[in-house]
């Protein structure tokens, strides 16, 4: 009887004791395929704000065009910066920093190709005056920000994953389980606020 | 003494990081649609405008902040706003549908700033275009002229009217009370089991119980239904226990998102 007793408490801790570890695995393990999937979605959306941008430029291009016939270099660079681009995507399922790096580097020669056109557009008044363009300038303007804000919220979300997943005794889950530490998207050096678009 | 230490360093950081966080991008305890730090409008001018974005955002769901500050403490008037409607949660979580408007005054040393920042759920409705239009045509024009009044309230009656149709409070309670039933429903559980522990208890106590508890229980459901059916803090305008035109009440902001859309001008 005693001896019984005995052992069924015994048994009855490590069951105890086994449910609550695997409720701690479960909680944690389903925490970071949500945080991980927050950070995945995230990426989608500064995909998206590049891609939007991408999209501008043939129409910008070509009413530029219109006016700067000369500017057939500064025109042609905007054009082959904006395919390198829009080839450089990536799986989100594959961030890391080698590939964030590459994207970055794509975006910002698009972002440079796009600054040199808005210095050489200084020199045609009519073309600053036309309505289209002031358009363009208008939804390039609102992009940019876009571009700011969601690049933020990426790596926000990266922060706090990389933080989780980091933390004990969650870095042993997340070690087991595979999720790895995520790069941040860095910003260039003076690039952390959206650049001012001003014809 | 180095366990004092330990102990203090929580402390530390908990007041290190509540002195780093924004507080201006904190959503307020006082929330109000309409906030004039610059004190560029009147008494008159802050209660009329006030009244006019309750009754919108009471109707529609969508809100419209009106913000004036003197200091942008360093951030573009574009990035300044969207902090706030991201921080501030403008508009509501289902939609987005929040709209911030953020007016710096003009300086001797520095131009005047303002902008008008969509939430996602605006974007479609207000296109970064149309909202340089109304900067450029309705705000711009008047604010040289020193009417910041009139020209804040013309750029709101459009944005208005832009958006008026797409969203309506009707649309929105049913989104918001979807929601909130399915949380209710466990509660409506738990609620009909204690009834029934309480009435099965009572009966034997009294002969006349069972004809008399039918009605606590009738009107106890329907209060239950009908209190579901809103979303917490949002005053339930299709309720109908408030027969006037209903505006002069704000319920809170919800928790819309902004992701940059818009347009800003200077003068």
């Amino acid at each position: 009887m005693n001896k019984k007793t005995k052992k069924l408490i015994i048994w009855g801790a490590i069951i105890l004791f086994v449910i609550i570890v695997i409720s701690g695995f479960k909680k944690s393990y389903n925490t970071m395929v949500l945080m991980d999937e927050t950070v995945s979605g995230n990426w989608g959306q500064v995909e998206n704000v590049y891609q939007r941008r991408a999209d501008l430029i043939p129409n910008l291009v070509n009413t530029v065009k219109g006016y700067a016939e000369h500017e057939k270099e500064t025109l042609m660079g905007v054009i082959e910066a904006r395919s390198k681009a829009t080839s450089t995507t990536i799986d989100p399922t594959n961030l890391n920093a080698e590939s964030i790096q590459q994207f970055q580097q794509a975006q910002s020669g698009l972002s440079s190709a796009l600054s040199r056109l808005m210095v050489v557009v200084e020199k045609y008044p009519d073309l600053k005056a036309n309505e289209n363009f002031r358009d363009l300038q208008a939804q390039l303007e609102g992009t940019e920000n876009r571009i700011a804000v969601e690049r933020r919220n990426f790596n926000e979300s990266v922060k706090s994953y990389n933080a989780y997943i980091r933390m004990f005794p969650k870095n042993i889950y997340a070690n087991m389980f595979g999720f790895e530490k995520k790069a941040y998207f860095e910003a260039e050096k003076g690039s952390e606020k959206a650049p001012e678009v001003n014809f | 003494m180095k366990l004092k230490h330990i102990l203090l360093l929580p402390i530390m950081l908990l007041g290190l990081t509540s002195f780093a966080a924004d507080d201006i991008f904190a959503q307020p305890k006082k929330q109000t649609l309409v906030v004039d730090n610059a004190n560029v409008f009147s008494q008159a001018e802050v209660n009329n405008l006030t009244q006019k974005l309750n009754t919108f955002s009471n109707e529609t769901s969508t809100q419209i902040l009106v913000y004036t500050t003197n200091d942008l403490q360093g951030y573009d008037v574009a990035d300044f706003a969207q902090r706030l409607g991201a921080g501030w949660k403008i508009g509501q979580k289902e939609f987005d549908n929040g709209i911030v408007i953020v007016f710096k005054p003009k300086t001797t040393d520095s131009p005047g700033r303002v902008t008008i920042q969509t939430g996602y759920g605006i974007e479609p409705l207000i296109p970064d275009i149309t909202a340089k239009n109304i900067i450029e045509n309705e705000m711009i024009p008047a604010f040289k002229q020193g009417e910041v009044f009139q020209g804040i309230n013309n750029a709101v009656d459009i944005c208005i009217s832009l958006t008026k149709e797409e969203f309506t409070a009707a649309t929105y309670n049913d989104i918001a009370s979807k929601k909130s039933n399915d949380g209710a429903g466990i509660f409506f559980l738990l609620f009909i089991i204690i009834l029934v522990v309480i009435f099965t208890s009572k009966r034997k106590n009294h002969y006349n119980a069972g004809t008399r508890s039918n009605l606590p229980l009738w009107a106890a459901l329907f209060m239950l239904g009908s209190s579901s059916g809103r979303s917490s803090g949002w005053n339930n305008f299709s309720s109908g226990s408030g027969s006037f035109g209903g505006g002069s009440s704000f319920g809170g902001f919800g928790g819309g998102g902004f992701g940059g859309g818009g347009a800003s001008g200077s003068w």
